[in-house]
């Protein structure tokens, strides 16, 4: 008996290994899997499984496998654990700021250098400048651009209206705002006057910015490896000390740091917001109130600059096999035509990142029908690109971020003056820079 | 003569290799890994690593931002500790009353104890954030407080500690009642015919003879707030604002995860290692001796 029970364990053991083992080879000799890391979730992560199903669709040799690692932040750190145990993915979703971290890490494999490699021709000049230039070294492109976008102003026309305001027209400056958001609060038309997403991103890289303030030494880190922050000058001191005052007075209100301040705008519990635009999409499905989009706010006396580009971009990591590249490269070029762009930014607001993506969309008259999603490019273009505007490099940029929004967080609840605030911030900030330069020089 | 439990020699070495090994890889390993680490300077995808000596540790002791998680964490812990070692003794003597229902009630306190740390968390979220919390709703409306913790850090604080002190509340009210229990009723009707009331019952005599399960939830609950609470700090506030509830593991998290900065999060987990390895001694030599009987 006890005999019998042991050789049918045995049998039943060595059955299920034939079947897992034959099951493991088998789609390997069908199609070259590649495996994509993206922070995407609700909305955007079902539209990029859209764009992933019509790919795997399209052809018969490659399967490309999307999967969500968590926020921008975990999905970068689930990528750097992942390359140290020599097992990285294919294709990996980094955000902005951790542009730096990539470039300096040895562990990519430049977009550029890939398409060059596998002979697939990519006219780089037809992409976006002010996305190239942000991902580019030495004026070639490291990484694919995905979801570029940039901060656009969200005004909810329900509730101006309600408030007695003109909901015709997007508050365009600070003054401007602080009018509409007393007013807003005041009459009870809603509980919060303004807010913003992304609050470094916002309220300190794109102000600066968009003003052509500098925000670090050596244009922003473009020109070379940064060393110090230059935040704490009169402008950022200005804008900081006014929000504190708002804060106080109950017109700004802090939503928290990273997407969280997305939230009040497309529930519509805010007035006026500040936001990617790669919030538009969700406002397009699901507001239940008439709302518009306007260019950032201005603060009088300051020059006229741009704002700079976030989002994430695709990176491709070392240490995988040549017909594996092949595949990367194939998903990547499609990602890069019209076709997908064009569908991409129509879904969610990202901009589209080739001329004839922007061309085709103006064709068919896209931008008539949703004026809310040409104003990301009204405000690029009519920006002017200063060595302030460019974008940002740092190294360890996420650290310095999560400095800046401590700071202001102080600010804010009345803690810390602004200039103090900002004073802590910078020689934070620099500590980071220089361990960062420690270590890569 | 000792008895003979095991025939074979080499059986009891064979039996505890599974736990051994388990132990070695997942504790040893990473544990030796950190010390390692916590002497370098190293880049995040690993291909630098400069020998730094001790100069991570000197750097988080001079930190500013490194000594306030430390203050952080112990207010935290015990706030939480307290916090739950008081409310759970309270209910665990209401709920050893003889009252109807009482296994209903027994059964409800214990609930809160198998909701995972960022679950609770997210329920409190959910119970309190300004813009879309039913607490801080209701209290706009009736009264004009508005109840913004998102830059108020010890409102924050008290959020994460009742957060904490909620999902832990099960546990310590489980041993409250097994302590409760094994109470001889004899000594407790001695002290009635004495002419003792039930406040004087339970100081006299309730009270110290829990002193030994005080002492256990005592530390468990400090090695609980310090190391497990971080699914909830998570949810809840993620460590802000400003740095207000940043406990250490936190910290650890935020410069090994999201700043990648590898080495200084190393020197940071070996401080706590160090702390944990404290806390264990402190409950194996006073469990049995200094707690009164």
């Amino acid at each position: 008996m006890k005999h019998v029970l042991g050789r049918s364990i045995l049998a039943a053991a060595l059955t299920l290994l034939a079947i897992t083992g034959g099951g493991l080879a088998a789609p390997a000799l069908a199609k070259t899997e590649i495996v994509w890391w993206h922070a995407h979730t609700g909305f955007l992560g079902e539209r990029v499984m859209d764009l992933v199903n019509k790919f795997n669709a399209s052809q018969s040799e490659y399967q490309v496998v999307a999967l969500r690692k968590g926020t921008y932040a975990e999905t970068l750190t689930a990528a750097v654990a992942a390359y140290r145990a020599k097992a990285p993915p294919h294709i990996v979703q980094v955000y902005e700021v951790g542009t730096q971290t990539m470039l300096s890490s040895g562990a990519v494999y430049p977009v550029y250098q890939l398409m060059a490699d596998q002979g697939i021709k990519v006219n780089w000049d037809e992409y976006l400048s002010v996305v190239k230039s942000y991902y580019s070294k030495d004026g070639k492109l490291y990484s694919m651009p995905f979801n570029s976008s940039t901060p656009v102003l969200y005004y909810n026309k329900t509730i101006l209206k309600k408030a007695g305001l003109d909901p015709g027209k997007a508050p365009a400056t600070f003054d401007e705002i602080e009018k509409a958001a007393r007013a807003v609060v005041s009459s009870g038309a809603a509980k919060i006057g303004f807010t913003v997403a992304w609050p470094s991103w916002t309220l300190a890289e794109n102000a600066h910015a968009w003003h052509d303030q500098p925000f670090a030494d050596k244009e922003n880190g473009f020109a070379d490896m940064a060393t110090r922050l230059l935040i704490n000058g009169e402008f950022g001191v200005k804008l900081w000390s006014m929000l504190a005052r708002w804060q106080k007075e109950g017109l700004f209100t802090y939503s928290g740091r990273g997407s969280k301040g997305d939230q009040p705008i497309k529930n519509g519990d805010a007035a006026i917001g500040i936001a990617s635009t790669g919030v538009i999409g969700s406002l397009v499905k699901t507001a239940k109130f008439e709302w518009g989009t306007g260019s950032l706010p201005r603060l009088a006396g300051y020059p006229q600059g741009n704002s700079i580009i976030g989002g994430a971009t695709l990176w491709v990591m070392k240490g995988h096999k040549p017909a594996e590249y092949r595949a990367v490269a194939k998903f990547l070029e499609f990602l890069g035509q019209v076709e997908q762009q064009a569908w991409w930014h129509a879904e969610t607001g990202y901009l589209p990142i080739s001329t004839p993506a922007l061309k085709h969309l103006e064709r068919v008259g896209h931008f008539r029908k949703q004026p809310a999603m040409w104003t990301a490019f009204a405000q690029i273009t009519s920006g002017r690109t200063t060595p302030n505007s460019q974008g940002i490099r740092l190294g360890d940029f996420v650290a310095i971020r999560a400095v800046i929004e401590a700071e202001l967080e102080n600010v804010l609840a009345g803690k810390k003056t602004a200039q103090q605030g900002l004073d802590t911030a910078v020689a934070k900030a620099n500590d980071i820079l220089k361990e960062f330069a420690a270590l890569y020089r | 003569m000792r008895a003979r439990v095991f025939r074979n020699p080499w059986l009891p070495y064979v039996l505890v290799a599974p736990q051994v090994l388990i132990t070695l890889v997942f504790f040893f390993w990473p544990a030796f890994e950190s010390l390692r680490l916590s002497l370098f300077r190293v880049s995040p995808f690993g291909d630098r690593q400069v020998f730094t000596g001790a100069d991570n540790f000197t750097r988080l002791f001079t930190s500013a931002d490194y000594l306030q998680s430390i203050q952080v964490s112990f207010v935290f812990a015990l706030g939480v500790t307290f916090l739950t070692l008081a409310s759970s003794l309270a209910l665990a003597v209401l709920a050893s009353q003889k009252i109807r229902g009482r296994g209903v009630y027994r059964s409800a306190m214990l609930w809160t104890y198998g909701i995972a740390p960022p679950v609770s968390g997210i329920i409190w979220l959910f119970i309190f954030h300004p813009s879309y919390g039913l607490v801080p709703y209701l209290l706009s409306t009736v009264t004009a407080y508005e109840l913004n913790w998102l830059l108020e850090g010890r409102i924050a604080m008290l959020l994460v500690i009742l957060a904490a002190t909620w999902a832990r509340l099960g546990y310590g009210v489980a041993f409250y009642l097994a302590g409760l229990q094994s109470i001889p009723d004899s000594v407790l009707e001695a002290a009635s015919v004495d002419g003792a009331g039930p406040v004087r019952r339970f100081w006299a005599i309730t009270f110290p003879l829990l002193s030994p399960v005080t002492f256990f939830l005592f530390i468990i609950m400090m090695v609980f707030a310090f190391f497990e609470t971080f699914g909830i700090i998570h949810a809840v506030t993620q460590g802000g604002p400003g740095n207000a509830t940043t406990i250490m593991v936190y910290k650890v998290y935020l410069d090994g995860f999201v700043n990648l900065r590898l080495g200084l999060s190393a020197a940071e987990s070996v401080v706590l290692m160090t702390m944990v390895i404290v806390l264990t001694m402190l409950q194996f030599r006073y469990t049995q001796r200094k707690v009164f009987y």
